[in-house]
């Protein structure tokens, strides 16, 4: 019932949440979108809202007809939008037989797994970065060790870092987890009485995974998918640092455009296409994972 | 030779003996129960003649196969569980197809299959509807077609009726053995409750401690419990302790502790000086204000220390003069019955000397 007392526990409840997203989401996302249409000021930045020659307010969409008229930008976004694919994917692949393993231990065990898990968070994020410089680095045992074996059976040394491959690396090394949780999350919930019916009724360990237990999963799957694959698309620091001119993803330019090239409305457009993107992805996602329920 | 043979197995859990040395043949076609409290081990030897366990020792056979080394997926036995075990992802039909899916069916075949193995529930209509979608006694027909559709030779059924209210359960239990007797195929039913195991089977196993106590049809199990255990565990029965003093062809006496001499009904067994228990039914103790003389009925007098009233029976609880306590069954529409016992009322009990039965210790 609404009664006055109801309603105020409504918005005592729901009102701090929906500030906090007013004032830290919507207002920066307008702030954005506005200063996607305007000019860039002479020396950087905005150029002033409110034109005072022509006395009226100086927006264009001249930025967006850079971004649609070049498509160096263009494939840039799919260049990322590939990045991030394939780190979701290898993220999954690998995140997958962990989640199961630490949902299947004993239960005492499992919350310390977990924790073994996310116990990289535990230092800082630029410093386990720098960490696979020097792991993928020409110098390092790793690569060196690599490289001998690869010159026994006549391939050419290899170089890591730099590459698109390293910048794959790192993405996969700090999205891992986000993977990891939300999958043991579903995995752990999962009534093992299925599986024993599932072999009961005739279906060998292969039929059960993939009849019982991965379409259960998928939940987590998408979800998984969600928190990797988003964040991956607008990175800029993994490939600052381990992709060098090659593996340069879109949220490089967009820090370029906004810190080196002082191209606010520019950087804008970029973001703002961006956002577009992740928010249809997601979109889209959640209205596969609805399908695949009904 | 019989369908299942369980030969003298034993399964240890560390220190604990969850199933000591049973020995069963179970005939094909038989509806066949494992009856005990929990822990008895029924559940375990169940687990074992699916698969999911193995014995310690002892070997389990199938139609003339032993399962040694089988895995659950290739033996020809299906599982009702407890929980029912439905697969929340897919509808009552897909459920249903999952064992033909298995075995590789023709998918052409599939679909008509499915169809006849739900009208065999009544759940005709039902194939597009989600587990969650399904009342409790709906559910556990789904479990029970999905695991009878491929015709297993046994099908296994673990306490399927727990979940279900009491007024359901007695509707589930006229379909089951109706089914069981449709399909002709051997169930082996696990359960703790009593009423449960003597409405459906054919035999009952009760089981204790890891053992089997007694196997036997169901009214040999009420009717002449083998030991104090399945006297007490199947129905209400006063164990009065006792002592047999002298037996003469068709009867004997018996001196029961706190109670007094008694006539008993002698068979074969039976002889002076041993020592168990009188096992008596509440409801072959007659209560009475005045109960007629009859040399042929052991009277004692009493007073009513408690009464339970369910409706279409009385149970009373009647202290004798030594202490001792016999619960003795009034069915509430007896003749010329107008009024009830209360507690404190001087009433008499009285037993015919064949009602009970000398439990040996």
């Amino acid at each position: 019932m609404a009664t006055p007392q109801n309603r105020l526990h409504k918005w005592l409840i729901g009102g701090p949440p929906l500030a906090y997203l007013v004032v830290f989401f919507a207002i920066p996302v307008l702030i954005m979108v506005l200063a996607s249409l305007r000019n860039s000021g002479d020396f950087g930045g905005l150029a002033p809202l409110f034109s005072e020659e022509s006395g009226t307010l100086d927006l264009t969409t001249e930025n967006y007809g850079r971004f649609f008229s070049d498509l160096i930008y263009t494939e840039l976004f799919l260049k990322s939008f590939a990045y991030a694919a394939i780190t979701t994917l290898v993220c999954l692949v690998i995140a997958y037989p962990l989640a199961m393993l630490i949902a299947r231990s004993a239960k005492k065990h499992r919350d310390l797994l977990v924790l073994l898990v996310i116990l990289p968070f535990w230092s800082n994020f630029l410093i386990r970065v720098y960490a696979w410089m020097i792991i993928l680095g020409p110098q390092s045992v790793f690569v060196s060790a690599l490289n001998r074996v690869l010159g026994t059976i006549g391939i050419e040394p290899v170089t890591l870092l730099y590459t698109p491959f390293a910048v794959i690396v790192g993405l996969v090394y700090v999205h891992l987890p986000f993977m990891v949780l939300p999958l043991y999350a579903n995995l752990e919930k999962h009534d093992p009485a299925l599986l024993d019916a599932a072999q009961d009724l005739g279906a060998n360990a292969w039929r059960r995974f993939w009849r019982v237990t991965f379409p259960l999963s998928l939940p987590g799957v998408y979800a998984g998918a969600a928190l990797v694959f988003i964040p991956a698309l607008g990175i800029f620091a993994i490939p600052d640092i381990l992709g060098g001119t090659e593996g340069i993803m879109i949220g490089n330019v967009i820090k370029q455009q906004f810190l080196d090239t002082r191209d606010w409305p520019f950087g804008s457009v970029l973001s703002m296409v961006l956002t577009v993107m992740a928010v249809a992805l997601a979109g889209l996602a959640a209205w596969v994972a609805r399908q695949s329920r009904t | 030779m019989a369908l299942l043979e369980i030969r003298n197995v034993t399964r240890r859990f560390g220190d604990f003996t969850a199933v000591d040395n049973v020995s069963l043949s179970i005939e094909a076609g038989e509806f066949f129960t494992l009856l005990g409290p929990s822990g008895c081990g029924k559940t375990t030897l169940l687990r074992m003649i699916a698969g999911f366990d193995a014995p310690d020792a002892g070997s389990i056979v199938l139609d003339g196969k032993a399962m040694t080394g089988i895995p659950p997926e290739a033996r020809n036995i299906h599982t009702v569980f407890q929980s029912y075990a439905l697969f929340p992802h897919m509808t009552v039909a897909q459920n249903v197809a999952f064992p033909l899916k298995m075995a590789n069916v023709d998918p052409g075949q599939i679909g008509k299959r499915v169809e006849e193995a739900l009208e065999d529930v009544r759940l005709t209509g039902m194939d597009k509807r989600y587990p969650n979608e399904l009342s409790g006694g709906q559910k556990q027909r789904v479990a029970v077609a999905r695991a009878l559709i491929n015709r297993p030779k046994l099908l296994l059924l673990d306490e399927p009726l727990a979940a279900l209210d009491a007024k359901l359960k007695e509707s589930v239990q006229l379909e089951l053995i109706g089914l069981q007797k449709e399909v002709g195929i051997t169930f082996v039913y696990v359960t703790h409750d009593q009423s449960e195991a003597l409405a459906l089977s054919h035999r009952i196993a009760v089981m204790n401690h890891g053992r089997v106590e007694q196997v036997d049809e169901p009214s040999k199990i009420y009717g002449f419990p083998r030991n104090r255990f399945v006297a007490d565990f199947i129905g209400q029965c006063n164990l009065l302790d006792g002592e047999i003093r002298a037996c003469a062809g068709e009867r004997m006496t018996i001196a029961l502790a706190g109670i007094g001499d008694v006539v008993a009904l002698n068979i074969e067994s039976d002889a002076p000086g041993l020592k168990g228990a009188l096992a008596l039914r509440p409801e072959k103790v007659a209560i009475g204000r005045d109960l007629p003389k009859d040399a042929d009925v052991n009277r004692f007098t009493g007073k009513v220390h408690d009464f339970l009233y369910l409706g279409d029976v009385t149970i009373y609880i009647v202290e004798l003069a030594g202490g001792m306590r016999i619960e003795a069954l009034l069915p509430n529409s007896s003749a010329g019955r107008t009024k009830f016992f209360e507690a404190g009322d001087e009433v008499q009990v009285g037993w015919r000397y064949d009602a009970g039965h000398f439990l040996n210790d």
